[in-house]
Formats: structure tokens, sequence, C-alpha cells
């Protein structure tokens, strides 16, 4: 990796120079190696850009703002983002023109939230070792841990990479999808009664502090102005005015990005209170497959969704939902 | 000093429970959460922080402040805050607990703020001090310390025993309820506790940001800090979420919203965030337009603004939460080390 992390470098560093890009959107060091932020790099500090086990954090939403400067501008695309890329690009947020797509490969990123769930305290810096295990340092010593113990949960079901022309490619070979079923935990909450459902969502849901961390990771939620945020809505809310709001808001954002959603996974990564929101949007994945024929948002630029794409074969909404779920809804 | 074994948790709280309500952490499915203590809930000590602080105690997310109830032509105010009756926050940690000495001087300051001082009056807080740090942690940076005294109860573990210290009036009386569950100390007991309490110090001093220095922000720096170009760089990864606030011990800023509930209108505040857009928002338009912007006005008023205001005491605990918990792995000491601050 640490071959194909320099071979990234000097390509970046050579746009720079040749005036190609007046910047490149990558990752930067933290404060314990774990923590890498997203970056916007020139020639002089490109030398800093890093990439790792570590760098879960989707880089595709920032090029909406970042394409609508002068010039353009480079950005790297693990393969999970570039279904976000073409998701994008299909809904005009980003003008291809003025991004330099680079693809890099990726073999899972680190849930550092596992690692402290398994009683790791002082977590220093860690690192991946040749034979794929993680080894993390601490303030009271180190500990290896297998790496599917400690990958985040939306890389268990790796969608692989879309389709997309690169403008430089630095994978081997185009990403393969896992081998695992990522609408299992979906079809466990279908299998609740109704009233099961209720409360495994009111008790996720209730820990809900309106931090909107998921609305603005979202790379399907690009609204200039968000609904939730506008005085003049009649439905701005800061805080819960009641104990039902929270899951309102979830819910209708799930239904705002139904069929664009690309089950990139950054919603869940980032929630502060760790609400398995892309369930949410996943039972929507689903239903769209079940009723209008697999389909998966972003896979290449320019398709349209089934639930924008109307034909007459479609299935009738109160027919396809309602009486399938024996009238629960 | 009173002790009991450390087994005996449960059974204190729930001793505690009885005359008060309880708020102990316990684990959750992200991390440990205070909860309202319940016979028979499992005490997590062992977490350094909670998710949120226990400043939501005092100055709850949301809070009913009046409403308005009509009837034909007549309209009723009706002052429904909150009736006030005690509680107790217990195994709060030193730097949540000092985080309620900058919030005080927020609210109980002329004018007093009588929502916030009734809910501080009829608060009674167990301090628990800490046993192993976190990566994140950097109290002492702002002279605090992982085993600081301060709430109406000190705790310490050592040694299988729960030790108590009480600190104030509230606190002592606190602990005489339940005396009959407690013991009294002696010598060996006292150097239990001085031992732990070097113990968590000297892993303390090694820790990573322990030597985070604040130097650089002495005196006012207002102009020096405020046209930085650092925050270009800083602020361009900012998502303009509202983590980093809703997760701190020392963050402040509130909004005042009215909800129509159908059969009147219920005026409530909130926590706000000046990471949001429309935190300044106002008749005549919005004088921050950027997240830049948002972002320099968080870290200039806990480092540059508040101390400038408040004899020089940073807005600051260092509980590490906005480290823990950025989307972007954007924080508070990233700011201090980009500005000048040192880590040494």
């Amino acid at each position: 990796m640490q071959k194909t992390v320099e071979m990234i470098k000097a390509k970046c560093a050579e746009l720079l120079a040749d005036g190609t890009v007046r910047a490149v959107i990558a990752w930067r060091d933290g404060e314990f190696s774990y923590d890498k932020a997203p970056g916007f790099f020139t020639a002089e500090d490109i030398g800093s850009l890093c990439y790792d086990c570590t760098c879960a954090p989707n880089l595709s939403k920032y090029l909406v703002k970042e394409a609508k400067k002068e010039g353009r501008v480079a950005v790297l695309l693990k393969p999970c983002d570039t279904f976000s890329f073409n998701q994008l690009l299909t809904e005009h947020r980003i003008d291809r023109e003025k991004v330099y797509v680079i693809t890099i490969p990726c073999t899972g990123k680190v849930d550092i939230e596992k690692i402290r769930d398994a009683g790791v305290r002082g977590i220093t810096s860690l690192e991946e070792t040749d034979d794929g295990n993680i080894t993390v340092h601490t303030m009271y010593g180190d500990k290896t841990f297998e790496k599917n113990d400690v990958k985040l949960a939306r890389c268990f079901y790796c969608k692989g990479s879309a389709d997309i022309e690169a403008d430089f490619n630095a994978m081997e070979e185009k990403k393969a999808p896992a081998d695992s079923d990522r609408l299992e935990e979906v079809r466990r909450l279908e299998a609740m009664t109704a009233e099961e459902r209720y409360d495994y969502w009111r008790g996720e849901l209730s820990r809900c502090i309106r931090c909107n961390a998921c609305r603005n990771v979202c790379p399907a939620c690009t609204c200039e102005k968000c609904v939730f945020d506008n005085d003049q809505s009649g439905v701005a809310s800061k805080a819960n005015a009641n104990t039902f709001e929270e899951s309102m808001f979830h819910i209708i954002r799930a239904y705002h990005v139904a069929g664009r959603c690309t089950d990139c996974g950054e919603c869940s990564r980032v929630c502060p209170q760790r609400i398995p929101l892309h369930l949410l949007n996943r039972k929507f994945i689903k239903d769209i497959d079940d009723n209008y024929g697999e389909y998966q948002a972003g896979m290449e630029a320019g398709t349209l969704s089934p639930v924008t794409a109307y034909t007459k074969e479609d299935a009738d909404p109160s027919e396809a939902v309602f009486m399938k779920n024996g009238g629960e809804g | 000093m009173k002790k009991l074994e450390l087994t005996k948790a449960s059974a204190l709280l729930d001793a505690l429970a009885s005359g008060a309500t309880v708020y102990a952490p316990e684990k959750t499915n992200a991390g440990s959460a205070y909860k309202k203590w319940q016979s028979g809930d499992a005490v997590c000590l062992d977490e350094v922080n909670t998710v949120k602080s226990p400043k939501e105690f005092f100055f709850p997310q949301s809070e009913n402040l009046v409403s308005f109830l009509r009837e034909g032509k007549k309209i009723e105010i009706v002052d429904d805050r909150w009736e006030g009756e005690d509680f107790i926050v217990f195994g709060a940690r030193p730097c949540d607990v000092r985080s309620l000495d900058i919030l005080d001087r927020v609210f109980l300051n002329d004018p007093v703020d009588t929502f916030y001082a009734a809910r501080r009056s009829h608060g009674v807080i167990f301090t628990l001090a800490c046993t192993a740090p976190g990566e994140t942690c950097f109290c002492t940076a702002f002279g605090i310390g992982p085993a600081a005294v301060c709430g109406d109860v000190m705790m310490y573990t050592a040694g299988g025993s729960l030790y108590m210290d009480a600190q104030t009036e509230k606190g002592t009386a606190a602990l005489e309820r339940v005396s009959d569950m407690l013991s009294d100390c002696g010598e060996s007991d006292e150097k239990a506790v001085d031992d732990a309490v070097d113990s968590v110090n000297a892993i303390m001093e090694k820790a990573p940001l322990a030597g985070l220095s604040l130097d650089a922000f002495k005196g006012d720096t207002t102009k020096k800090f405020f046209d930085s170009e650092k925050w270009q760089e800083l602020s361009a990864p900012c998502i303009g979420c509202g983590t980093c606030t809703f997760v701190c011990p020392t963050c402040q800023c509130y909004d005042i919203r009215e909800f129509d509930t159908g059969h009147g209108i219920k005026r409530f505040r909130c926590w706000d965030s000046c990471m949001y857009s429309d935190f300044t928002k106002m008749a005549g338009g919005n004088p921050r337009t950027t997240q830049l912007e948002r972002f320099r006005q968080r870290f200039m008023h806990k480092l540059v603004y508040y101390p400038v205001n408040n004899d020089g005491i940073y807005s600051c605990v260092g509980c590490g939460r906005c480290l823990a918990k950025c989307p972007a792995h954007l924080n508070i000491v990233k700011v201090i080390k980009a500005l000048g601050g040192s880590n040494e």
C-alpha cells in the first residue's frame, strides 16, 4: 500500500506543478494517526498527503462547493466513494470537467469505536501490518486485532467500485463487491412485529442529539437550504420539541434520499450516538429492489432511479407496500 | 472521608435514589451515557467520558420557558418552567464538573438566568477521579487534572473501594443520608487514595496531549488571531454540523423558539450551534456567511473572547470529546497548535 500512496502523492504533485489542478482533496495526518482529516492540498504541502486504513471520510461531497470555484480540483475516490461521485454527476451537482478523478484502492477501513468497545483506552496510533492485522499502540501497551474484528460495519458489505472513468487510476484492478448480503439486517428488522420494530427505532433514535452530522456529511443531501434549517418552512427544528420529532427528521431524510442514496454509510460512521441510520436507507433500497427490480444508485452516472422514472409496469404503491406487510404498514 | 466496597456502588445508588433523582453513567449501544438511576441498573464507572456531558442536567438541550394559551379573546400566560427537585449527578469527571464553573460565569452573573440557577441549586455532584485517562484528554492544559478536587462530593476508586469526601454542605448532607452504608477511613485508606491520585497524575503527565501549552493565547490576542491565515485551512474540512458544540461541556449558546401545540404556543429554548448557518441570522441579515467565519467564532470564543472577559479562564476543560467525535476530525487541539500553541 505504501508504494501506491507514494505513486498517488507523486501524481498529485505533478498535477499541481503543471497547473492541471489548483488543489487536491485528500487526507491529512491528525493527532493520533487514526484521525486523519479531509484536507485541501497545494504544491507546498502535497508532501503531507496520507492514505491508509483509517481514511474513512468520503471526499466526494466537498466537490459540490469546490467544483464551483475557478479551476480544476483533483479528488481521491475510494471504491465506495465512486458511487457517490457518479450520483452527484447524475444530479448535476458537480461539473465533471472541473474535477480530476483519482481512483484509489481500499482494503476496508478501521472503526476506532470498535477498538474502544474492546476496552482499549488511550490509543495513540495504529497501523495495518503486512499480514493484514491492526496493531494498536496505546498509553497502556500495545494490542493487535484481526482487521475483520475492527472494520467499519459498511466495509463488510462493500459494493466494490462503480463504473467510473477515472482521470488517473491507482487501483490495480477494479474492486469487486464483498460476498455478503447487505440487506440481511433489513430482513431482520422486517421480521419483527410492528411494535417490536417501533420500539427498536424509538430506542435507537431517542439518542439523537440533532447535531445534523448525518445530513451534513451525506453526499445525497445537497440542498442549498435544508427544509429543517428554514425558519419559513414551519418544520424548522433545532431541538426536539417532542419525543417523536427526532424520528420524523430521520424518516423524512431517508425518504428524501430514497433512490439516490448509494449506501456509502457515512451517516452511521459520523453519528456521535452511533445510531444505525444506514438501515433506514437500506430499507428503501430493498423496497425499490423488490418492487422495481434491482437498482444501485451511482453505479453509473446519468441513470434515472426507479422512483423518478415512471413506467406503466410500476408496482402499485398500496399493493406493493401496504398489503405485503399484512396491512400493518 | 468515607468508604464502601466498590461492588456495593449499585446499592449506594439505590439508597441515594430513594431521596432524590439520581443520574449515573451506564453502558449503552453508544459508549456510556447518564441515565436516570433505577434499581437493578448497572453503573459504569470505567469509561473516561460519557458521550454527552452532564451539562444537560443544568442546561438541558431543550427547556420550556413559558406557554401562551388562548381562549376566545383572552390569552393566558403560563409559567411552565421546571418546578425543581433535588437531584444527584453521580460519577462526573473533574473536567465536566469544572466546566460548570465556566457556565456559572455566564448564567449566574447579573442578570441571573433563573432557569439555570434553579437547576444548579437543586443539583448535587458526586465527582469521580479518573484512573485511566484517554489519549484525547488534556485537562491539565487548563490546570484541572484527572483527580482535581471539585463538586459536592469527591470520589476516588482504589483497591476495590469507593472513597467519598464531602466538599460542600450539600455533599455532607447527601452522604449523611446514606451514612449507615459507609465506613470511616483510616490512615491506610488515606494512603491508598493518595497513591491512586499520584498514579493517575503520573499517567496523565505522559499522555500525548499533556504538554499542550496555551501560552500563545495569553493576554488579548483578538487582533492577532482573528485575521490569521490559518483559519482557511483549519476550517476547510468542517461540514458545519453541531457535533462539537453538542458534546462540548462548555458550549452555552441557545436559541429561543416557539412551538404551536395546536391549542397554544410553547416558548422554549434549545442548544444552538455557532457552526450552524442561521446562528447569527437577524432581521437585518447574517454577518457570518461562511463556514470559515463560523468555525473561527467557535474557537475564538473558547480561546480568546471568553478568557479576555473572564480573568483569563479559557472556555475549554480538555475533556477531549470534540477530538473523539468530529466527523471530519477537527478539534480545538488542532486549532491551538496551528495558532501557535505548542505541545512539548
